[in-house]
């Protein structure tokens, strides 16, 4: 039971780290909250579904460019969604969710609302310290882990990276000191809609999709970076593994405890956003911008 | 008769010569007489949902608009008030005309008590925050089935009127009463620290404002115009399910008010009333019913790049001016201003 634990926590938490990295990385380079983010995550799964079960292409064909569509994706929302409407904060919040319900209402057209399962890229389990794993857990391990990596390497070790995180810190100075503000967040909103796809992708063949499956995420992903401390990337790593394994103790531990998972996510948000108003790692700013 | 003289005076003097306020004592009459012209139950169905989130609407705008704290978890006040009222409905039998007072104090201690960790956030903070007390709330609802109904709700409550039309006036006049009430609380001392507090805090209470005090006041009274809405909802359709506690109906409140226009409290109320009956007119043609969710998202998409401030502000620049000298303003056809009479020009 404990070790069953280990491993659901750390998918979940894997993929929630995926995606509240994507979700902070626009954030703090854009200060934009995006809910349409957690639609192009949706996207991404249907995506996939559509590649593998209707094209029929070999996994490690579909996932890619299932990715590389949501990026396009993502870019196309960022310019001629949420770009003309910056300025009102507000007309940011209400475009995106009108968006994703866009998103959502497409793809019940499509598909209905059915769940829609898909088949598993890697058929097997393995024993690994006494607990199943299956194949399928491990490689969606392996992929988080990729491009996880793969974030760290480019805002770490190249000079858009650099970019990025001066954007983040300080938007003024950053143009001041000759960078491209605008290019930079097309990137950051590029890089994003990557992880979303990446994500979605690497959820839709270990569980069951639907139109609706952006709303459960979403909650657990703004909480995650509030807990975290919006922008801060090690930040929502970090909460996305704390979130993901008490959301997985709450299921083993508590009776009803699958209908409590979000409230005492939520309720740990609450509790660190009462000790700690910025979050774990936020950086509280004097007057935000 | 010298106060009928009076009150037309009143009329004429302060209300006929602005449009945006013809519109709104036409919209109120229009309100009250439609009973007179259609009996249709349909139509007062429409009509009694489209008071109820308006009053919903208008409280996320007093606690949004006005005092800058966005909420994305407003449903939280109105499913307060729709379980507040439906459990003692349910449980104890009390009379709804009892149980949706009872259900709107709930909701407007359930606002403050949310108020006191949100006094520590701003900003995108805040909001997030906000977003999850609705969603606590349905999973201690859902873990406590006996009482709560699971995932079912509550049904089979007593209804407040028995006659459509009655609840219809009821509806009617609780929505005029309660949005004319915020109206008067934005337009008071209170609602301009409110102003004060959404544009710079850190200035208001350096002149000396408690401000800690005036935000828990919004969220308070938003918990109370929301628990009124909810408890009157629970009992017009007669179930309080999770439903109203749902993201969706929070985000439908933040789509309605900056639809409308924020930090006007008419603004939300014209939201709603747009909005509304759009999405139950889709409805009820074939093929456009089935995708109504889908035309009611990109009305709002392409509405708000021709009007990012919402549609409220949009026509009132249209048919009104302000003087640039006293403020006042006039219709957009006249050349100088009515009180001070400088050219508008």
């Amino acid at each position: 039971m404990l070790r069953s634990l280990l491993v659901t926590g750390l998918v979940n938490g894997a993929i929630y780290a995926l995606l509240a990295l994507g979700f902070s990385l626009i954030f703090g380079v854009a200060r934009i909250v995006n809910i349409a983010y957690a639609g192009l995550y949706m996207l991404a799964a249907y995506l996939v579904y559509i590649l593998l079960n209707v094209a029929g292409l070999p996994a490690p064909a579909a996932v890619p460019l299932a990715v590389a569509a949501t990026v396009v994706l993502g870019l196309a929302v960022y310019r001629l969604v949420i770009e003309p409407v910056r300025e009102h904060e507000s007309a940011v919040l209400i475009s995106t969710i009108a968006l994703t319900l866009i998103f959502q209402e497409l793809v019940l057209a499509a598909f209905g609302g059915n769940f829609l399962g898909n088949p598993v890229w890697a058929d097997g389990i393995v024993e690994v310290l006494g607990v199943t794993v299956t194949y399928q857990q491990l490689l969606s391990l392996g992929v988080v882990t990729l491009a996880l990596g793969g974030v760290w390497l480019v805002l770490n070790r190249t000079r858009l990276g650099v970019a990025i995180r001066a954007t983040a810190n300080d938007r003024e100075v950053a143009n001041l000191m000759g960078m491209n503000v605008r290019r930079v967040e097309l990137w950051s909103a590029a890089l994003s809609a990557a992880l979303a796809g990446v994500a979605g992708a690497v959820v839709a063949p270990l569980a069951v999709i639907d139109p609706l499956m952006w709303q459960a995420p979403l909650v657990n992903i703004l909480a995650i970076v509030v807990v975290g401390g919006l922008g801060s990337l090690k930040g929502s790593l970090i909460a996305a593994f704390v979130i993901g394994y008490v959301e997985a103790a709450t299921v083993f531990l508590l009776p009803s405890g699958s209908f409590l998972k979000g409230a005492v996510a939520l309720t740990i948000m609450v509790g660190v956003l009462l000790l700690r108003p910025e979050g774990l790692f936020g950086v509280a700013f004097e007057e935000e911008r | 008769m010298r106060w009928l003289r009076r009150g037309w005076r009143f009329v004429r003097g302060e209300v006929l010569v602005l449009p945006s306020r013809v519109l709104v004592l036409a919209f109120c009459l229009g309100l009250l007489a439609l009973p007179l012209l259609t009996r249709d139950p349909y139509v007062l169905r429409v009509v009694i949902l489209s008071c109820l989130f308006a009053i919903f609407a208008a409280s996320w705008d007093l606690v949004s608009g006005y005092s800058g704290q966005v909420s994305l978890g407003q449903a939280l006040y109105f499913g307060a008030g729709a379980y507040g009222s439906a459990l003692l409905n349910h449980h104890l039998g009390w009379t709804p005309w009892v149980t949706i007072p009872a259900g709107a104090l709930l909701a407007t201690l359930t606002g403050a008590l949310a108020g006191v960790p949100c006094l520590r956030l701003r900003g995108s903070y805040l909001s997030l925050a906000t977003l999850a007390f609705p969603l606590i709330l349905t999973g201690a609802l859902f873990a406590l089935p006996s009482l709560s109904g699971g995932e079912l709700g509550l049904s089979g409550l007593a209804p407040l009127v028995r006659s459509r039309v009655g609840f219809y006036y009821v509806a009617v006049v609780t929505m005029l009463v309660s949005v004319f009430a915020m109206w008067l609380v934005g337009d008071s001392n209170t609602g301009l620290l409110f102003h004060a507090i959404r544009e710079d805090e850190t200035a208001a209470r350096a002149s000396g404002i408690d401000t800690p005090r005036y935000r828990l006041t919004a969220f308070a009274l938003a918990g109370l115009f929301g628990g009124v809405a909810g408890g009157l909802y629970a009992h017009f359709v007669r179930v309080a399910g999770p439903s109203t506690l749902e993201v969706t109906l929070s985000f439908q409140a933040v789509i309605w008010g900056v639809f409308g226009g924020v930090a006007t409290i008419y603004g939300p109320v014209a939201g709603v009333f747009l909005l509304y009956p759009l999405t139950e007119l889709l409805a009820l043609v074939p093929w456009l019913g089935e995708h109504r969710l889908l035309i009611f998202a990109l009305v709002v998409l392409v509405i708000l790049r021709v009007m990012p401030q919402g549609v409220a502000h949009w026509v009132r620049d249209r048919i009104e001016r302000e003087c640039r000298r006293c403020k006042a303003r006039t219709v957009a056809t006249r050349a100088a201003c009515r009180v001070c009479g400088a050219d508008l020009r």
